[in-house]
């Protein structure tokens, strides 16, 4: 697995860029991924990603958007204005986890 | 005095500087199974950031229609691919066409599909509508069927017809289901 830095750590990914690791990751972390794909993080970008990072943790898999909208309990609009055009894998990108696996 | 370069960090390609892809899909079948595949690619095309416009057209038109989308059957008749869920064995046709074999088939794949949380017609349409996908009524099938804008559910843009979907489809890449 190839290593970025990312604010001035050395982290793991995949050939993406999408961390592999997730015990690497932190707020200050996901603040720096998020500016890197042109986001800047608010408390309602925070919650997403928040539930993203305790669903895998529970789950072992990354959330789709159908499950951050059903169990997360935030609506599949708000999702594509806080993370556009591609919100299932920049959410991901932004929690540290990989892409989710699941069709819908 | 050494420096070392730190090499360019790896960011995913989020594609937000590509150009708009659009995908029109094009929804003809009123059975259970054959509502799924478009719906289940529309869900995809909108998180991967692609336009979507699904046209309904013919028997397809169960999906909009408030009165029949949440009653979509799946029958065994006509589909030879038919087998019980983990097995290869082939079911018999004739079996399909006993009573309640529809019936006790669309009961099996509505299970299947919600264990895998992939919700039913009419809540998935909500959620594609929700997404920014564009729903379309076929005119001839409406007029067809006696169809007014009150039998379809709430999220259907207009009923247009086929030169009206030819063009808005300009450009598009075009999915026959």
């Amino acid at each position: 697995m190839p290593t970025t830095t990312i604010a001035d750590r050395e982290v793991t990914v995949d050939e993406e860029g999408f961390m592999t690791v997730y015990d690497e990751w932190d707020e200050d972390l996901g603040a720096a991924l998020a500016s890197q794909i042109g986001i800047e993080m608010t408390e309602d970008h925070w919650r997403a990603v928040k539930f993203l990072r305790e669903d895998f943790a529970a789950e072992g898999a990354t959330p789709t958007i159908r499950r951050v909208s059903t169990v997360g309990g935030i609506p599949t609009k708000e999702l594509f204005m806080l993370f556009p055009k591609k919100p299932a894998k920049k959410m991901a990108y932004v929690a540290g986890l990989p892409k989710p696996a699941g069709c819908v | 005095m050494t420096t070392t370069e730190a090499a360019p960090a790896i960011v995913p390609d989020f594609g937000d500087e590509a150009e708009d892809r659009k995908i029109c899909f094009i929804c003809s079948k009123g059975n259970l199974d054959m509502a799924y595949p478009a719906l289940i690619m529309a869900n995809g095309a909108l998180t991967e950031g692609v336009e979507v416009d699904i046209f309904f057209t013919f028997w397809g038109m169960d999906m909009i229609n408030k009165g029949t989308w949440d009653k979509l059957q799946f029958s065994m008749l006509g589909n030879t691919a038919m087998h019980m869920p983990g097995s290869t064995k082939h079911i018999p046709q004739g079996l399909g066409g006993l009573p309640g074999m529809t019936g006790y088939a669309t009961k099996m794949l509505k299970k299947q599909i919600a264990d895998l949380d992939v919700p039913e017609v009419p809540e998935f349409l909500q959620m594609l509508h929700d997404m920014g996908a564009r729903l379309w009524a076929c005119k001839m099938s409406v007029d067809m069927m006696g169809l007014t804008e009150d039998d379809m559910f709430e999220g259907v843009e207009a009923v247009i017809n086929v030169n009206e979907f030819v063009e808005l489809s300009d450009g598009a890449q075009v999915i026959f289901v």
